[in-house]
């Protein structure tokens, strides 16, 4: 009796109601009961890493963007809203759109034919053991780091929002996660990615519905940030973009164009093994190809449901929130605006299934991150270098193992998350390091054949070891920030952004000047891996609303409406 | 969805979640429709409407995808 008072604070946003537990509780059984029922098809590798490789696009295309919708888009990106005001949709918007047709368009098809289970089982094929193991380890780090930042993100909010422990609700997650997923792997993954999806939806739609009848439309809310921020542009996505100290952020327009749209975020969704495993599980070409670029349509109208509660939240809540670093008693911080928003409008019935929805995006982002482990652990750090020869099934036993430990790691670092004062900037630190050089690597390697495996590797190790030396560099020395970041207004984010700008030209400078001097490989080693030798299936015959290409132009037209909109 | 195992449509788990959780927020606002919760804009019915809303979606997938007897014979595992 005792620990069970223990697990309640008495500082909490809401009480639950009977129905809201019994809501909670519904959901936790129904991810456990899904998970065991998988369980029985995911007998072989194929079935346990990829799901069969025999999911639909629909399915491929919603856990596609379901991955990437945890806690840290619920939590982080309405903090940053409220924080930064619309300038946080640019993560959304060119952050998102462009990379994720171009990953459906040009990149699925050279993933798809060469059969591979993983970002760095590409490699393996292309430049060979050196270039995967040193992307297989950086990404397995860098997996696990996630995994605990999404944990902490999500104890943390039962703590405001509940009063429940930070442990007990990091505990109770991930068993639920190990257990489910190791069940039945990337079925399992997939399938609690796609109800969560609807969760997150119908869970958090009321906020900005009920709030902008509230405030009496977008005019309305404008008018009372204006009133409660003066002199502060909160509404406009490119205005205020022209010099760094006209912005909240501390952000230049180039840096959105080119630090995010062009590196950072083709760098994301097309070699971030996370968000390309759901690609990869699709059943045939089209369906890969399809996947990505129906996943940008809804990922474009997240915003409505992050981004707006945050916009809301400074037009609506009676005090000012402010940055984690800074909180006093009494206060609370920009991470739980959404937290806020929900207590404000919803009710008993519908406050359970608003948590409900943040419990599920949270273990939706763990259940991502650990699945993504297990296979490239099992797959390219394990098969390859540990024990290259085993059974089926073997490897099968090793991916639920992984699941497990992998969970056990992130707890671990979910204690490290929480020394940190910012969630978004460490998690841009991480991005940083890894993805952007990644991507130089995986785009040449597929576009320019005479790249070699030397080039490759050292191209990559180049990018990630100036990736981490600029960080440290303006860490421990603000003039570097003026130096690298183009300006000392350059905030956290905007240094994030020209350090992944700058890591991926190092990239590609190496891998350009290694492959100058060293021996391409032959051509008959790069079919299918190279797109000059890769015979690509076209669409020849397809009715337009069948190609992805069209499909890939619409979202990119109204992606274009947007930016003018709210330009 | 799945053509090599025959599982069930995830859509259909989708439909049962939002058919349960639809009935459960609609009674909800009911119980409380003379006497709503406290918060910003109760006098909505915020409840009531939405979890018709989810109860109507729910139903129609449920109905749409539920496991179809010629399938579960196909299937020896099941």
């Amino acid at each position: 009796m005792p620990y069970a008072l223990a697990l309640v604070n008495s500082e909490r946003l809401v009480h639950l109601a009977p129905v809201d537990l019994a809501i909670i509780a519904i959901y936790f059984l129904a991810v456990l009961l899904i998970g065991f029922y998988l369980k029985r098809f995911a007998k072989t590798g194929e079935d346990f890493f990829l799901a069969g490789r025999e999911m639909t696009a629909w399915v491929a295309g919603l856990a596609f963007v379901s991955a990437n919708l945890g806690s840290l888009e619920l939590l982080g990106w309405a903090g940053s809203a409220y924080q930064y005001g619309i300038l946080a949709a640019h993560w959304y918007w060119i952050g998102a759109i462009p990379a994720m047709v171009f990953l459906g368009v040009v990149m699925m098809p050279f993933y798809y034919i060469s059969k591979t289970h993983s970002v760095p089982g590409y490699l393996k094929l292309r430049y060979g053991s050196a270039a995967s193991g040193l992307s297989a380890v950086t990404f397995a780090i860098m997996t696990v780091l996630m995994s605990g930042v999404n944990m902490y993100a999500m104890a943390v909010v039962m703590k405001v929002v509940l009063g429940w422990n930070i442990n007990f609700s990091i505990w109770v997650s991930s068993v639920t996660v190990g257990l489910y997923v190791a069940a039945g792997g990337l079925f399992s993954a997939i399938f609690n990615e796609v109800l969560q999806f609807f969760l997150i939806w119908f869970g958090a739609l009321l906020i900005p519905i009920l709030g902008l009848i509230e405030t009496g439309g977008w005019k309305g809310m404008v008018a009372r940030i204006q009133q409660n921020f003066p002199g502060q542009d909160y509404t406009h996505l490119w205005g205020p973009l022209g010099r760094f100290q006209d912005n909240p952020m501390g952000m230049h327009w180039t840096g959105i164009v080119f630090g995010l749209g062009a590196v950072q975020a083709m760098g994301y969704w097309t070699t971030d093994f996370l968000v390309v495993q759901r690609v990869l599980s699709a059943k045939d070409m089209r369906s890969a190809k399809m996947a990505p670029i129906i996943g940008s349509f809804f990922k474009m109208a997240v915003p409505f449901i992050v981004i707006l509660p945050g916009l809301l939240g400074l037009a609506v809540l009676p005090m000012h929130l402010v940055p984690a670093s800074s909180l006093q008693s009494g206060q609370y911080s920009y991470n739980e605006v959404l937290p806020l928003m929900l207590a404000r409008y919803c009710g008993p019935g519908l406050l359970g299934l608003g948590i409900t929805a943040l419990v599920a995006g949270f273990m939706a982002g763990m259940a991502g991150n650990v699945s993504a482990f297990a296979t490239v652990w099992t797959y390219d750090i394990y098969r390859p270098f540990l024990r290259k020869t085993a059974p089926d099934q073997h490897y099968v036993s090793m991916g639920r193992w992984c699941t497990m430990i992998g969970l056990v790691i992130s707890i671990g670092t979910a204690y490290l998350a929480m020394g940190f004062a910012s969630i978004m900037d460490y998690v841009q630190a991480l991005f940083g390091f890894f993805i952007a050089p990644l991507f130089g690597t995986v785009l040449l390697g597929m576009l320019w054949k005479r790249v070699s495996r030397a080039a490759g590797f050292w191209g990559l190790l180049a990018g990630t070891l100036s990736s981490i030396g600029m960080f440290v560099a303006m860490k421990l020395d603000q003039r570097y920030v003026a130096v690298f970041a183009l300006s000392p207004h350059a905030k956290a984010l905007a240094q994030d952004m020209y350090q992944a700008l700058w890591s991926c030209v190092i990239c590609v400078a190496v891998t350009v000047a290694v492959t100058l001097v060293t021996k391409p490989r032959p051509d008959e080693e790069l079919r299918g891996l190279v797109y000059s030798l890769t015979d690509v299936q076209r669409e020849g015959r397809a009715t337009l609303v069948r190609r992805p290409a069209f499909w890939a132009a619409v979202v990119l037209a109204i992606f274009l409406v947007l930016q003018i909109v709210f330009w | 969805m799945s053509e090599k195992h025959h599982i069930v449509p995830v859509w259909f788990f989708v439909g049962v979640l939002l058919l349960i959780y639809g009935c459960m927020i609609f009674a909800s606002g009911l119980a409380e429709w003379s006497n709503p919760s406290s918060t910003v804009l109760a006098e909505l019915h915020a409840p009531v409407w939405w979890g018709a809303l989810l109860m109507i979606l729910g139903g129609a997938y449920v109905a749409l995808f539920r496991p179809r007897r010629e399938a579960l014979k196909e299937n020896p595992e099941k």
